[in-house]
């Protein structure tokens, strides 16, 4: 008698259980997934002391440069766009900076942000600029590097991790000079 | 001599008539024009510009990337073709309704999901409650007393008056 009572008790109690089950589950997965977002959201830029992320550009010349394959160099990367004012302050002063050290196995590396390829061939053929300057695409680089804005920039030591990280342009080709020494290790 | 001095005249007017003349020249819509730009802009959104749709969005940005819709709307690429073009340059991002693959389909699941949690939920609620709430009275009214000397003299007076 009385384990049939306890029967009874079982049946009617399971499904409240399995709907609260099920329940609870959608709420702590929802949850999950919204606080997940919110840790993304808030991340910051890659910082120094990180590794660099990996990516591939592929360069409006037609090259594909993967950073991967530049172990053993300083890679500089700047992040920009033919829209951006900030930009051309500095785009002059990098291309400088790229032809003092350019023979010195210094990779300089233009990541062209959310543009149009037109303008931004007119803008690197105004500032001059000869140094590898491909589009960001799928926005693929600039998510890996978790950039704000542009301009940005990146200086990646020979161990593949990054030295220097600048945000916003470089006020001068000294500054430029400072980082990629850094770099270096000089 | 005399059909000289009447045609002359009749041509130097025909003359100064055609200087005169000016074509009637209706301002020429671009083309494509800037409604078939911004029917494509309203449905993308520039990643630098947030939660501002393109035919909106005032930046120089968003004005190259209009100019590029309007290049290769001439150019006779499709709606589709342009969307997929921006796509494959800017990623997945720029479209206004994202496709459902990855975890984009959660934002089409999750609202219904949640509105049907929500009615459920208060299904259940106002269910216990009205089980809960205690039953309505249905018993009589309670009967007038008899032994109230003013309602005693008061059907005497109607019993009297009728």
């Amino acid at each position: 008698m009385t384990d049939e009572i306890a029967d009874q008790a079982l049946t009617v109690a399971r499904p409240r259980r399995w709907g609260s089950v099920v329940v609870w589950t959608f709420v702590l997965g929802l949850l999950t997934l919204l606080g997940l977002g919110l840790v993304r959201s808030q991340q910051g830029p890659v910082g120094v002391g990180m590794q660099a992320p990996d990516f591939t550009l592929n360069t409006f010349s037609g090259e594909q440069i993967r950073l991967a394959d530049q172990s053993g160099k300083v890679v500089l990367v700047n992040f920009w766009a033919s829209w951006c004012k900030p930009c051309e302050q500095e785009a002059a002063a990098l291309e400088q900076a790229y032809q003092l050290f350019k023979d010195r196995g210094v990779v300089f590396l233009g990541v062209d942000y959310v543009d149009t390829e037109p303008e931004a061939r007119a803008y690197l053929a105004r500032f001059g600029i000869t140094y590898p300057n491909g589009p960001d695409l799928g926005t693929r680089i600039s998510q890996a590097f978790r950039i704000r804005g542009v301009p940005e920039t990146y200086v990646i030591d020979p161990q593949g991790e990054l030295v220097s990280v600048k945000i916003g342009p470089y006020e001068s080709l000294g500054e430029i000079v400072a980082a990629v020494t850094a770099g270096l290790g000089e | 001599m005399r059909i000289l001095s009447v045609v002359l005249p009749l041509l130097g007017l025909l003359l100064f008539g055609a200087f005169l003349s000016v074509d009637i020249v209706q301002a020429q819509e671009p083309t494509p024009s800037d409604d078939q730009v911004n029917a494509i802009a309203n449905g993308l959104y520039c990643p630098v510009c947030e939660n501002i749709p393109l035919d909106v969005c005032p930046t120089q940005a968003c004005e190259q990337w209009r100019a590029v819709i309007r290049q290769k709307l001439a150019d006779g690429w499709s709606k589709e073709q342009i969307e997929q073009y921006f796509v494959s340059q800017y990623g997945d991002r720029v479209l206004a309704s994202p496709p459902a693959r990855g975890l984009n389909w959660l934002v089409y699941v999750l609202p219904p999901l949640a509105f049907l949690l929500g009615a459920f939920v208060l299904f259940r609620f106002f269910r216990s409650w009205r089980a809960s709430s205690p039953a309505p009275a249905t018993s009589p009214p309670a009967p007038i007393p008899n032994d109230d000397p003013y309602l005693a003299r008061l059907e005497d007076e109607v019993k009297k008056r009728a």
